[in-house]
C-alpha cells in the first residue's frame, strides 16, 4: 500500500498503479481520454493534467499527466487547483476545434464520453471562428459504421484493434493535423472484435451499425444483465431492449471473464431475436384436411388440454433436452418426462467428449482457469482447437498470455506495466511461448512460436508424447518420428519452466483423444508442482450444464423412436437437423407418432412438430446457464412478455398444471427449480445463490431495468390504449420493468446498465468495480460448480491412437469452425449473415490436383448418411487426405465429425 | 349613510366601464408570441422534416407524454419513423422546445383542444407536423451539422474546409 496526498488529504492505494487509476479508484473525477484501463497509459490527450507538489513546502507545484505518473508512497497532487482547471479547459477546447455539430444525429449521444468529459471540463461556449476540418468516412462492413469527423485523435481505436486485438487491416493515416483512422481503403473490418471500437472509441466516430437501423438512446433502452448465448464462454452481457425488440448488446465488465471485451458474434449475434423466423404464436399441426398439412394457430388451453390428453393416455412421452436452454427449462423436461425418458440433445460423439471434459474436470489436479487467468498463463499448447472461430473471446485472452513472459523484461528494467508505450518500446516483437497443434491453420498463429496442422489423433498423440516428456510415468507414444520426438521434448520443456503453464482443447475436433492427451499434459505439469491450467472449449452456452444434470444417449433415443414404443416426443430448443444427418433425422421425425417442440426458432425441426410451443430467446427467458470453465452465471429477461411467448420452463409448468401433479408449485419459478436441482445434484448446490433471489430489495425496492430518463411511459402504447397499464411484473428476478426502484448501484450479476452521474459512457464501469480493473463491488457474478476433488483420484490416459494414415479413396473429414456461421442462432441474423461464407469443402492443394479440381470447382463428397456436392476450396494448411467441412453452413446439416468419407468421382 | 352612497357609485360606475370579458368563441383572446399551446413539428427551408428523432424532447418531457422511433431514409437524412405525443398527458411545460436542437418542435398560440374522447388526444405525427418553418424561419439543422446527406457532401456544410487528403504529406 501506498499513501497519496490528495489535495492534502491522505488516502491508502494499491501499490504499481498510476495515479489516473489511484484516484479513479478512490472515486474521484479525472477527465481522460487515451488512457484505457486495459490498454493502459500512453499520455496522448492530455486531459487528465494534476498538478504535482515536491513536498509539503511545496507551493507551486508543477502540472503532470497523471496517467503517467506513479502513484507511489508519498506523492502529493492537486487534482482541482485553478491552474488544472485552465489547463483541462484549453486542451478539451483544442480537442473540440474540429468536432462537428452532429450531436443530435450521433448514436453516441447521451452515451458519449467525449460529451461527459467536456462538461467535467467546463467548456462550455466555441469560440474558435475558423473553418472544421472534415474527412470522407469509409464503409466499414456490416458491424461498424465510420463518421471520421468527430474523431479527437485518441489513438484508443488503433491500439485497441492492432496491439491488443492483433487486427492488420486498421491503421493509423496521414500527417499533421490531417491524422485518420481507418482502413487503407473501404472494406468490411476482418478482426474478430472490431465491435469492441463502439465502446472503446470515446466520441462517435465508430457505432453500432446494427443499432443504426433502430436507433435508440442509451437512456430510453430497457436493458438487464445477460449471459450470451452464443459459444460456450458465457461472457457478460447487457441487453437493450425497445417496443419489444432488441436493439443492441453491450459488454458487461466481469473482471474474472470477458473483461471489457466481447467478440462481434456476442456483439452483433442478437439479432436473431428479431427475425422472421422467430415462433410468435402456438401452433398446432391441422391434420384434418386431405392436404398437406400445416402449422395453425391455437388458443392456449385447447392446446394444453390436448397435451394433457396426450399424458394421460398413459403411452410413454420422451423428452430431448438442449446445450442452448437454460438448466431449468432441461430440468422441467427432465422431471415431466421422468429421467429414463430424458436424453441429452448433443451427438453422440460430442456427449462422450462433454462427459469426458466434465470428468477430468473434476478429477483434477489442474483447474480450469477464468479468462483472466488465460491472460496471464505464461505458456500456452493449443492442442486441436480453432479458438478464434469455436470461441473468440478466448483467443483474445490467449493473444494476451504471450505478452506475459516478455513482460519479465519489462519488470527488469523497472518499467511500471501501465506505462504501455515503454513497455511495447521494451517488448518489440518479443512473444512468450504459444504452441498450436490443429488440423488447419488459425488467426492466433501470427503470435505464436510453433504451429503445426496435424490430423487429429496426430495431435493427440504429439500431446501424449509432450505428457510423457514432462512425466515418464505418463504413458510414451512409441512409434513416433525423431522430429515429433524432438518437438515434444522441447515444448515440455517450457512449459516446465513456466510458472503458470496453460493447455487449451475442446470438441473443435471432434476427437475425444485430443481431450484426453490434454488432460495427460496438465496432470504431468500438476504432478511437477506446476500450476497448470487446462481450458477446455464446448460448442453452445449450456453444454456443460446440460451434460452435468444427464441422460440417455441420442442414439438410444432415436431407437426408441424406431422401435415405435414412443408415444409423443418432446423436443427442447434443438434442432436434430443439427444433431444428426438429414436421412437419420428424416426417419426418425416420420416415425414419430407426435412431435411437439418447444422452440423460438423455426427450425427445420419445428416445422415437423404437432405441436410448436414458442419458447423464449435468451431476452425472454430468466435461468441460468453453466459456461466452459464451470462457472454457473443467470440471465435475466429483458423484453416483458408479450403475446404467447413463455419461457420453456413456463411452458413445461403448464403442462404440469394441466395435469395437476402434487410437486406443481415446485416448478413454477426458477427458484423453486433451482431448489429441486441443488438437492438432486450436489453439483448445483450453489445454484440457487448464483445471483439474488427474486425477494432481494435494495432499499425495499426492486432494481428498475428503466433508467430514470427512461421516456415515453405514457406514450409509447397511447396508440393501443390511453389508459397505461400498469408494467408487467416479474416474481422471478429482483428486476423490475419499470424506472421505479433503486437507481444506484445493485449487486454485481444485477447490474442492468453502467451509468453514474457525470458518466453516461460505458467508461463508468470505473464506479462499478471495487477498484479499477479489479472485481466488481461485492464480487464479480457466477460460481464456479467444478472445481478439482482435493483427494486427487486421478490417472494418466492411456488410451493413444494410431498414427493417422492418407488412405487412398478414403478422405479423413473434420469440422471447420467459423466465428460467422457455425453458431446456429447468431447466424440468423442479417449483419451477421452478410459475414458467413459461402458452403465449400476445404483440401489440401497437392490432393486437389490429384483430383484435378480448382478453386471453385464441385466435387461431389458422400459419408456414411449423406451426399452432398461442394465447391473446393484449397487450404494450403491443411494435412494430406483430410478434408475440412465448415460447420453450420450447410442448409442440412449435422454430419458426425471425424468420418472417413469418399469423394464420388465424375 | 356614505358608505351606503359609496357602493352605490361603484356599481353605477360599472355599468358603463369597458368589458373585461371576451367574448368567446367569436372574440380570441390576445396571446403574446411565446404562448406555449398545441405542439407541431415544423419543416425547415427546404421544406423537408426538421426533426431528427434525437429523442431529446421525450427526455425532458417531465410527463413522459412523448415517444417517437429514429429512422433513415436514403438520403441519410434521420427523421422520426413515428412520432407520438399524448396531449391528454402534456402539461404544455415547453421543455420539449427548449431541448430541440433543431427547431423542430414548437408550441403554438393554439389552446382549443378540447375533446370529447381521451383517444382523440393521442397525436401521431401526421397531426403534428406543419407544412412550414414555424417561428424560426432561417435555420436548417444539416447545412450546419458534419454529416453528408444527399446533396450535401462532407466538407459542404458552413464553417467547413473541404476533406482532407489523408495521402498528401504536405505540412
Amino acid at each position: 500500500m501506498a499513501t497519496i496526498f490528495i489535495d492534502n488529504v491522505p488516502y491508502h492505494v494499491q501499490d504499481g498503479q498510476n495515479l489516473l487509476s489511484a484516484c479513479l479508484s478512490l472515486g474521484f473525477n479525472i477527465p481522460y481520454f487515451c488512457w484505457h484501463p486495459a490498454m493502459h497509459a500512453v499520455g496522448a490527450c492530455r486531459m487528465c493534467a494534476v498538478k504535482q507538489f515536491r513536498d509539503e513546502s511545496d507551493t507551486r507545484g508543477s502540472i503532470v499527466m497523471s496517467c503517467m505518473t506513479p502513484a507511489s508512497d508519498g506523492t502529493r497532487v492537486s487534482i482541482d487547483d485553478d491552474d488544472i482547471r485552465e489547463f483541462r479547459a484549453a486542451v478539451i477546447e483544442f480537442l473540440m476545434l474540429n468536432h462537428p455539430h452532429d450531436c443530435p444525429v450521433c448514436d453516441e449521444g447521451g452515451e458519449c464520453h467525449l460529451q461527459d468529459m467536456t462538461v467535467l471540463s467546463g467548456h462550455v461556449y466555441r469560440r474558435n471562428r475558423f473553418k472544421k476540418r472534415t474527412y470522407i468516412n469509409q464503409n466499414l462492413g456490416p458491424f461498424i459504421n465510420h463518421e471520421m469527423n468527430r474523431c479527437i485523435q485518441c489513438y484508443r481505436c488503433v491500439r485497441f484493434y492492432r496491439d491488443y486485438a492483433g487486427g492488420r487491416d486498421f491503421n493509423v493515416f496521414g500527417v499533421h493535423d490531417r491524422i485518420y483512422f481507418g482502413r487503407c481503403s473501404d472494406g468490411t473490418l476482418e478482426n474478430e472484435f472490431s465491435g469492441n471500437l463502439v465502446e472503446v472509441c470515446p466520441t462517435g466516430v465508430f457505432t453500432d451499425k446494427t443499432l443504426r437501423k433502430q436507433y435508440t438512446r442509451k437512456w430510453d433502452l430497457q436493458t438487464a444483465p445477460s449471459v450470451c448465448p452464443h459459444c460456450g464462454l458465457g461472457c457478460n452481457t447487457i441487453v437493450g431492449e425497445r417496443y419489444g425488440s432488441v436493439r443492441r448488446i453491450l459488454n458487461r465488465y466481469n473482471h474474472e471473464l470477458n473483461g471489457y471485451f466481447l467478440c462481434d458474434r456476442g456483439r452483433f449475434g442478437y439479432e436473431f431475436v428479431n427475425c422472421d423466423r422467430r415462433i410468435r404464436q402456438l401452433l398446432v399441426k391441422d391434420k384434418s384436411g386431405d392436404s398437406e398439412a400445416f402449422l395453425q394457430p391455437i388458443e392456449k388451453q385447447q392446446a394444453l388440454h390436448s397435451l394433457s390428453e396426450i399424458f394421460r393416455s398413459g403411452a410413454p412421452v420422451i423428452g430431448l433436452g438442449s446445450p442452448r436452454a437454460s438448466l431449468e427449462a432441461n430440468f422441467s423436461l427432465r422431471s415431466l418426462v421422468g429421467p429414463e425418458n430424458f436424453y441429452i440433445g448433443i451427438s453422440d460423439p460430442e456427449f462422450q467428449m462433454i462427459s469426458r471434459i466434465i470428468e477430468v474436470l473434476r478429477n483434477g489436479p489442474a483447474h480450469s482457469p477464468s479468462l483472466r487467468e488465460v491472460e496471464q498463463s505464461d505458456a500456452v499448447l493449443i492442442l486441436g482447437e480453432d479458438v478464434t472461430n469455436t470461441a473468440p473471446r478466448l483467443a483474445l485472452s490467449l493473444r494476451q498470455s504471450v505478452r506475459q513472459k516478455p513482460m519479465e523484461m519489462v519488470d527488469r528494467l523497472k518499467v511500471p506495466r501501465w506505462l504501455d508505450g515503454s513497455v511495447r518500446q521494451i517488448v518489440q516483437e518479443n512473444k512468450g511461448p504459444l504452441y498450436i497443434f490443429s488440423p488447419v491453420a488459425t488467426r492466433l498463429d501470427d503470435v505464436a512460436t510453433k504451429t503445426l496442422q496435424l490430423a487429429p489423433d496426430d495431435i493427440a498423440r504429439i500431446g501424449f508424447q509432450i505428457a510423457h516428456e514432462i512425466d515418464p510415468e505418463a504413458p510414451p507414444v512409441s512409434d513416433l518420428t525423431a522430429n515429433f520426438r524432438g518437438l515434444a521434448a522441447n515444448i515440455a520443456e517450457t512449459l516446465k519452466q513456466a510458472s503458470v503453464p496453460l493447455v487449451v482443447s475442446g470438441t473443435g475436433c471432434g476427437s475425444i483423444h485430443v481431450i484426453n492427451a490434454a488432460a495427460n499434459v496438465t496432470r504431468a505439469l500438476r504432478s511437477k508442482g506446476k500450476r497448470a491450467g487446462l481450458s477446455y472449449t464446448v460448442p453452445e452456452c449450456n453444454s456443460l450444464g446440460l451434460g452435468l444434470i444427464g441422460g440417455g444417449n441420442i442414439s438410444d433415443c432415436f431407437q426408441r423412436i424406431m422401435s415405435c414404443s414412443v408415444n409423443t416426443f418432446i423436443v427442447l430448443e434443438n434442432d436434430l437437423y443439427r444433431r444428426a444427418e438429414v436421412q437419420i433425422t428424416d426417419q426418425i421425425l416420420n416415425n414419430c407418432k407426435r412431435l411437439i417442440v418447444i422452440d423460438h426458432i423455426m427450425s427445420r425441426t419445428a416445422e415437423k412438430a404437432d405441436i410448436m410451443l414458442p419458447s423464449g430467446t435468451f431476452a425472454e427467458t430468466t435461468g441460468s446457464f453453466v459456461n466452459s470453465e464451470g462457472r454457473c452465471q443467470r440471465q435475466f429477461r429483458v423484453i416483458p412478455p408479450t403475446g404467447e411467448i413463455q419461457e420453456a420452463h413456463q411452458w413445461i409448468f403448464d403442462i404440469m398444471t394441466s395435469l395437476q401433479w402434487d410437486t406443481l408449485r415446485h416448478f413454477s419459478d426458477i427458484e423453486s427449480i433451482g431448489e429441486l436441482l441443488a438437492a438432486e445434484f450436489p453439483v448445483f448446490k450453489p445454484l440457487p445463490e448464483v445471483a439474488p433471489r427474486s425477494s432481494f430489495r435494495e432499499f425495499g425496492q426492486k432494481i428498475p431495468r428503466q433508467s430514470h430518463r427512461y421516456s415515453g411511459r405514457t406514450s409509447m402504447l397511447a396508440n393501443i390504449t390511453v389508459n397505461e397499464p400498469k408494467p408487467p411484473d416479474d416474481p422471478e428476478s429482483p428486476l423490475s420493468f419499470s424506472m421505479e426502484g433503486y437507481q444506484g448501484i445493485p449487486p454485481a450479476s444485477l447490474i442492468q446498465r453502467f451509468w453514474a452521474p457525470g458518466w453516461n459512457s460505458s467508461q463508468s464501469v470505473n464506479k462499478f468495480q471495487s477498484e479499477i480493473n479489479g472485481p466488481l463491488i461485492g464480487g464479480d457474478p457466477g460460481q464456479r460448480l467444478i472445481e478439482p476433488s482435493a483427494s486427487g483420484k486421478w490417472s494418466y490416459f492411456t488410451d493413444i491412437p494410431e498414427p493417422y494414415k492418407p488412405q487412398d479413396d478414403l478422405w479423413l473429414m473434420i469440422p471447420k469452425f467459423h466465428v460467422f456461421g457455425s453458431e446456429e442462432l447468431s447466424s440468423l441474423g442479417p449483419a451477421i449473415s452478410e459475414r458467413i461464407p459461402k458452403p465449400y469443402v476445404g483440401i489440401n492443394p497437392k490432393d486437389a490436383e490429384s483430383l484435378g479440381k480448382q478453386e471453385g470447382e464441385k466435387v461431389a463428397v458422400a459419408g456414411e448418411n449423406f451426399s452432398i456436392s461442394v465447391p473446393v476450396r484449397i487450404i494450403k494448411s491443411l494435412p494430406r487426405g483430410i478434408m475440412a467441412l465448415p460447420v453450420g453452413l450447410f442448409t442440412l446439416d449435422g454430419f458426425t465429425f471425424p468420418q472417413w468419407v469418399r469423394i464420388v468421382r465424375d | 349613510m356614505f358608505s351606503l352612497l359609496k357602493g352605490m357609485w361603484i356599481v353605477l360606475k360599472h355599468t358603463i366601464r369597458k368589458r373585461e370579458t371576451v367574448l368567446y368563441p367569436e372574440e380570441k383572446p390576445i396571446r403574446s408570441p411565446r404562448w406555449r399551446g398545441r405542439i407541431i413539428l415544423s419543416r425547415d427551408p427546404d421544406g423537408w422534416e426538421r426533426c431528427v428523432a434525437c429523442y431529446l424532447c421525450a427526455a425532458a418531457c417531465p410527463v413522459d407524454c412523448i415517444s417517437l422511433q429514429a429512422t433513415q431514409d436514403e438520403h441519410g437524412r434521420r427523421y422520426p419513423e413515428f412520432f407520438r405525443i399524448n396531449f391528454s398527458r402534456c402539461i404544455f411545460c415547453g421543455f420539449c422546445e427548449e431541448a430541440c436542437p433543431t427547431y423542430a418542435i414548437q408550441l403554438t398560440n393554439d389552446f382549443e383542444m378540447g375533446e370529447y374522447s381521451r383517444h382523440n388526444f393521442i397525436y401521431e405525427k401526421e397531426h403534428l407536423l406543419i407544412s412550414g418553418p414555424g417561428k424560426y424561419p432561417d435555420y436548417n439543422f444539416y447545412r450546419v451539422a458534419g454529416i453528408s446527406i444527399a446533396g450535401k457532401g462532407k466538407g459542404e456544410s458552413e464553417n467547413e474546409k473541404p476533406p482532407e487528403d489523408v495521402h498528401s504529406l504536405m505540412p
